[in-house]
């Protein structure tokens, strides 16, 4: 028995030996919030988004300049009427499963996204009529009519490519052991706790992934987050509040990696709300008016976001450079209020009672007092609020959107008259025909003037009123090397080492 | 004895089959639907529907609470619509870690309160007594929040003693886990600490100045012998009572801390659920909270029936 012991101890001993240093092979990634089901057709929170970066390849990547950038497809082509997008995959890559990416895998993926009941990647992808397997590595994607953002969309999650066999075997418990084709394959999740995922052996790319495990772990607080990467609890953090920004830039132990967001923050108005001031467009023009978008970044985020008037920052290229950034203009706010024999409106703002929407939702309203407003602030829960948009029981809502790499994602949903997230039941013929043109043509040219359109239509009517762009903020810590940040928040782990 | 147990667990089980009820009807109230919380940002009407149909969300209250008791008599808490996982599932992952950081946190708050309530007793109107109020007084007062991180600061910056955040489970390694539970349990403790210490206080200064005491003193029984053997078990029913109150509170998860140090018990789970609408999650933790309540104040009862006959024929 003593000896039965010890040999186990010893071996023991040597198995310990042998393993690698967990901490120097696992990156301990702080995550804002947990995620969600761990099924790209399913998934919808921007947590689960982080972890797809390590477990699930797409068909198309974007780069840092928002270009598209093969990873599964090599190359695509466009028919010339742009119905039909021909792809072509990569030769050689295996799902975690061992099981081959092929054509076939990806029409299968392609159509999972468009009939799993509950799939939360339908809507992006409704134009697509069917997937047809031309030859193992290539498959042809027939579109019901021409649909400029459908590479966009493959830069996300109905791009992400899952094994067949694992899909059929688990049906919608998929997310309980999720098997796709990216560096990392998936190891174990604690809910509230951590996901753990380790490096896949047979990855298409995998000279390029030095780091052994990561270890996402979901702490809400920002600055129990930091506080973590100072004691050493974490390599990397997302979601950095900005008023920690000098924090972290004091700390020569940190490096801080920042860029701006796509998406943005805007006060959205209920337009069809009867009897209420904000159904008149004088109204919320004064409204814009009263609002310094610079003093607000300031004063609430130590001017570390980006003050923005449409849909894209002034930095991307999409912006309409013919509606700059306006100025305060508090003299002819009042002019607007007393045109629309209006010149003391009561509104009632909702905000998410997080630790900025209510501050921001201050600033506004001392801001427009000076132009008359009486702006009351309603601070609720997200689900609180998002249900009061839903059922139009609302006047103006301080909302965020994290925005999609095609301005069309930040656009048409919003803006388009039966979309599901026109909250502010806006309706106007010419911006319809606007956002249907964009749609209509991947033509660099043809798709600017459609956005142009919009503008004319959109900022003026003001349905919304855009104030700021975020700007993505990541802290980590001295043995992370390799980072670099992406517009669209996630982190891609190519390239990353620890020291 | 008997006819005592059948009367409490009578009661107990309507007690559970209230509680259910009232949870379920409380969380009706929330404003918000569950199926557009969980649609995604897209808002699919589509998949508005699929949730609303999959989960009952669709049917009417009686018929949704009928459909979940069924369930729970089968032994089926039901499915967490935002992690996809069984809710007994859940519980079963959570309930240790929340027991183990409320019976540490009770340690410390024993520990810290009941010697420091026993020496402001005896040391009365001196220097000690005050300070040991005082002491009491910041207990009370301190947030957990600030506490937490100020800790963290100290230990886990500075010092790099302690981990941060995190949990790990005993079985993996009993230092690192006591290490990992160590601050939690301290924020915890500290603030029942100070309660207790009031408490004990209060009811050493009742028993110290009772008849029986001062003869014990007259007839020259040792001071430590007087305070530990005479003094304090009459004194420490009320501290029982106490402690059984606060634990049961502690069972039911401590949000704040938890947030703090990641610690991830029913507390982090409960408010995930409830903000959301995971109401199958927060129903599933409710009931197991409420059953575990009620079997500490079964067991308590049974303790005093036990200790004190008066209370069997009460």
């Amino acid at each position: 028995m003593l000896r039965h012991t010890a040999a186990c101890f010893a071996a023991g001993l040597a198995l310990a030996s042998a393993a690698p240093p967990a901490s120097a092979q696992t990156l301990r990634f702080g995550l804002m919030e947990d995620s969600d089901a761990l099924d790209p057709t399913l998934a919808r929170t921007f947590a689960s988004r982080m972890i797809f970066a390590a477990l699930c390849d797409k068909l198309v990547d974007i780069g840092p300049d928002l270009k598209p950038v093969p990873q599964l497809a090599t190359h695509w082509e466009l028919s010339s009427d742009e119905k039909a997008l021909t792809m072509h995959l990569r030769p050689g890559v295996t799902f975690h499963d061992g099981e081959p990416l092929d054509a076939a895998a990806a029409k299968y993926s392609i159509e999972r996204h468009l009939k799993m009941p509950g799939s939360q990647r339908r809507g992006e992808i409704a134009p697509i009529d069917t997937v047809e397997v031309v030859d193992p590595l290539t498959f042809t994607i027939k579109l019901k009519q021409p649909f400029a953002p459908l590479l966009a969309q493959f830069t996300d999650r109905a791009g992400m490519m899952v094994s067949p066999k694992a899909a059929e075997r688990l049906g919608d418990k998929f997310s309980t052991s999720p098997v796709c084709a990216g560096p990392y394959r998936f190891v174990e999740r604690v809910p509230q706790d951590r996901i753990v995922v380790e490096r896949f052996p047979a990855y298409w790319n995998k000279d390029q992934i030095q780091i052994q495990r990561i270890e996402f772990r979901p702490i809400p607080d920002s600055t129990v987050r930091l506080t973590n990467l100072r004691a050493g609890q974490l390599d990397l953090l997302e979601r950095l509040a900005p008023t920690d920004v000098p924090q972290v830039s004091r700390d020569a132990k940190l490096k801080l990696g920042t860029t701006y967001e796509l998406g943005f923050q805007e006060i959205l108005f209920n337009t069809g709300r009867e009897g209420s001031p904000v159904a008149d467009a004088r109204v919320r023009a004064a409204f814009d008016l009263a609002i310094d978008r610079n003093a607000l970044n300031q004063v609430v985020f130590n001017g570390e976001f980006l003050p923005g008037n449409q849909w894209v920052s002034p930095k991307h290229p999409n912006y309409v450079k013919e509606y700059p950034l306006p100025k305060r203009d508090v003299a002819k706010a009042k002019a607007l209020l007393a045109e629309a024999g209006q010149p003391k409106p009561q509104i009632t703002l909702t905000v998410y009672a997080n630790s900025e929407a209510p501050q921001v939702g201050q600033v506004i309203q001392a801001m427009t007092k000076e132009a008359g407003f009486d702006v009351r602030i309603q601070a609720t829960d997200f689900t609180t609020a998002l249900d009061a948009a839903d059922k139009g029981n609302y006047e103006a809502y301080l909302y965020s959107w994290s925005g999609r790499p095609d301005p069309d994602g930040n656009t048409f949903s919003f803006l388009s008259c039966k979309a599901p997230l026109n909250y502010a039941r806006y309706c106007s013929t010419e911006a319809e025909a606007a956002l249907q043109a964009e749609r209509g043509s991947v033509d660099a040219g043809t798709r600017q003037a459609a956005w142009k359109r919009l503008a004319d239509r959109v900022l003026t009517d003001r349905p919304g009123i855009y104030l700021l762009h975020r700007k993505l903020l990541w802290a980590y810590g001295p043995k992370l090397t390799g980072f670099v940040p992406y517009p669209d928040g996630l982190v891609r782990f190519t390239g990353l080492k620890l020291n | 004895m008997l006819r005592f147990l059948a009367q409490r667990l009578t009661l107990a089980v309507p007690t559970l089959v209230l509680a259910s009820m009232i949870i379920f009807a409380l969380q009706q109230l929330l404003p918000g639907d569950t199926a557009t919380a969980l649609s995604g940002e897209e808002r699919d009407p589509e998949v508005i529907a699929f949730i609303r149909q999959k989960y009952h969300l669709d049917q009417p209250l009686p018929v949704r609470y009928a459909y979940w008791a069924g369930g729970v008599l089968k032994g089926d808490l039901g499915e967490s619509i935002r992690l996809q996982k069984p809710v007994s599932e859940l519980v079963i992952e959570k309930l240790p870690v929340t027991l183990e950081l409320a019976c540490l946190a009770m340690l410390v708050a024993l520990a810290l309160g009941v010697p420091m309530g026993i020496l402001s007793a005896v040391k009365r109107g001196t220097f000690a007594d005050t300070l040991a109020n005082g002491i009491a007084l910041w207990g009370l007062s301190v947030p957990n929040f600030w506490l937490g991180i100020l800790m963290i600061l100290l230990f886990s910056v500075h010092l790099g003693w302690l981990p941060a955040s995190g949990y790990v489970p005993p079985s993996e390694s009993l230092v690192d886990n006591l290490k990992a539970m160590a601050m939690p349990a301290f924020v915890l403790g500290n603030a029942i600490a100070a309660v207790m210490m009031r408490h004990t206080r209060a009811a050493m200064l009742g028993v110290l100045g009772s008849d029986y005491v001062r003869t014990a003193r007259a007839k020259g029984v040792a001071p430590l012998r007087l305070i530990l053997r005479h003094a304090l078990p009459n004194a420490a029913i009320p501290i029982i009572t106490l402690g059984a109150l606060e634990f049961g509170q502690l069972l039911s998860g401590a949000v704040l801390t938890e947030q703090i140090f990641s610690v991830p018990g029913f507390g982090k789970l409960m408010v995930d659920a409830v903000f959301n609408r995971d109401f199958a999650t927060v129903q599933g933790v409710v009931i197991c909270t409420a059953a575990t309540y009620i079997a500490l104040n079964l067991a308590a009862d049974l303790l005093s029936a036990a200790v004190n006959p008066k209370l069997r024929r009460a």
